[in-house]
């Protein structure tokens, strides 16, 4: 019976999820951690795209990723050479990598390197580079590229050099405990940057670099609540990886922007994505600003979403309604109704609030389309111009077609293999 | 006496299905009912609800 096959294999796509055990192991380069870059390749979040459809701040994050490279000396040489074909343009995800919003990621840019303990797969992500004007949505003015520039010839090596001597810190432990302290690992990474600089910091007074570079690096972190959302996003996307592949599995271990499409990957389907065009976030703006100023849905990191923390552990932090939108009723309502759709309740990420109950994991395509329940996205939302930066905050969910195409394919798969009439 | 008219000589005691406002209604009146949160499968989208039942 077809039904016992999916049962059996999902029921084993959420237990590699739930048995996973991300570790923040070092700190890397791009060029020679991750698999298959060139010196002009440039990574982006979301599902596959192409320069001529890419939105603003993408767009802008793709200047500056070539300024920053050196490959282009300004942003009139930089769209250039976007457009003449030269640039390799691919997903982070193809390259066992995510990033926030833009995502974009180039040859020399350090990343945190995090390994899954349990099945020996790496995920990468850059490292956060705070609030206001950033690549990450955009920016690419002098005072951007300044800054990637000192995270890679400062933060960098400090962070690195301080992990050399704490040795492998447990992203899975830290997270779990960020669920309990208020964070839910999207939005709110204040109790997660926090843990960071606890474990990091007796070891970075220890290295060998000069004072004011230990100080940078020690007030750095401090000035950017979001520095950790840096690595519970590879954590998720180590977590997920290893259900890629599982015949018969209708479980979702990808959901990611590119700020034009929404696409989200599903066990039992491989390598294919399903997507359509991403939604307009309803959230709240910042002063000055409208929906009407907002891009479209961005960023790989509804990774968290897909792991079970973000929207789906909101009623782990409640405050968060502050900043995203909503009374403290729709945060628990939210982390509720993600029950609908999944697998399993998580075995580590708990919720205080609902008795300690594990957050929802593991997305069902069956049970999204059978019940019309969209996951839970809580996201920032960037400015439709490139440069401009965010401009609030709010809730958003997937297109539904992405699910309808999935479960169309699934079928379709197994009529071609004979499995169902 | 029919069994219609034993029903409504009793305290009526409502399960609702479908339109949340004939739940609303008999709840202004004071009468004991619950919503049930009932939608038809996939929203009524055959194409979608056939291709679930392949699954089943």
């Amino acid at each position: 019976m077809i039904a016992e096959k999916i049962a059996q294999a999902n029921k084993e796509a959420v237990e590699r999820l739930l048995n996973a055990q991300p570790v923040l192991v070092g700190i890397g380069t791009a060029g020679k951690d991750l698999p298959g870059m060139t010196k002009k390749t440039v990574l982006h979040s979301g599902p596959p795209i192409t320069w001529d459809k890419m939105s603003g701040p993408l767009r802008g994050a793709v200047i500056g990723g070539l300024i920053y490279e050196g490959l282009a000396a300004n942003e009139e040489e930089a769209i250039k050479l976007a457009e003449s074909g030269e640039i390799t343009f691919e997903p982070c995800h193809h390259h066992n990598a995510v990033g926030p919003m833009a995502g974009v990621v180039t040859y020399s840019m350090p990343v945190w390197i995090v390994k899954n303990k349990t099945y020996g797969n790496y995920a990468y992500c850059t490292l956060n580079e705070g609030l206001g004007k950033v690549l990450r949505y955009g920016a690419y003015s002098e005072e951007v590229i300044t800054r990637l520039k000192w995270m890679e010839t400062v933060l960098a090596p400090v962070l690195k050099a301080a992990l050399e001597l704490s040795g492998e810190i447990d992203l899975k432990t830290m997270i779990a405990q960020v669920v309990q302290m208020g964070d839910e690992g999207h939005n709110r990474n204040k109790a997660g940057t926090s843990l960071l600089i606890r474990e990091l910091a007796p070891y970075i007074v220890q290295t060998n670099f000069p004072e004011k570079d230990k100080v940078d690096v020690l007030k750095f972190m401090h000035s950017n609540d979001h520095f950790f959302l840096n690595l519970t996003m590879p954590a998720a996307k180590c977590s997920l990886e290893p259900m890629k592949g599982i015949k018969y599995s209708t479980l979702v271990y990808t959901m990611a922007r590119n700020g034009t499409e929404f696409g989200i990957r599903v066990a039992g389907l491989g390598d294919r994505w399903f997507t359509a065009p991403a939604e307009i976030i309803d959230g709240l703006y910042f002063p000055g600003f409208t929906k009407e100023d907002a891009n479209p849905d961005i960023g790989d990191s509804a990774i968290t979403e897909t792991a079970g923390l973000g929207g789906f552990a909101m009623a782990a932090a409640i405050p968060i309604v502050q900043f995203v939108g909503g009374t403290p009723q729709d945060a628990l309502n939210y982390s509720k109704l993600m029950y609908e759709i999944t697998e399993t309740e998580n075995n580590a990420y708990k919720i205080p609030v609902l008795d300690f109950r594990g957050t929802a994991t593991g997305i069902d395509i069956q049970k999204v389309v059978e019940t019309g329940i969209l996951p839970i996205i809580n996201t920032g939302i960037a400015h439709k111009k490139a440069g401009i930066g965010q401009v609030g905050a709010g809730l958003v969910r997937p297109p539904m077609k992405c699910f309808e195409d999935a479960l169309e394919a699934f079928v379709e798969q197994l009529e071609a293999e004979g499995e169902v009439q | 006496m029919s069994k219609i008219n034993e029903l409504f000589n009793k305290e009526v005691k409502v399960i609702n299905i479908g339109l949340e406002s004939f739940y609303n209604d008999l709840k202004k009146q004071k009468v004991s009912v619950i919503h049930v949160n009932w939608r038809p499968v996939a929203g009524g989208n055959k194409r979608m609800a056939s291709l679930l039942s392949k699954l089943k």
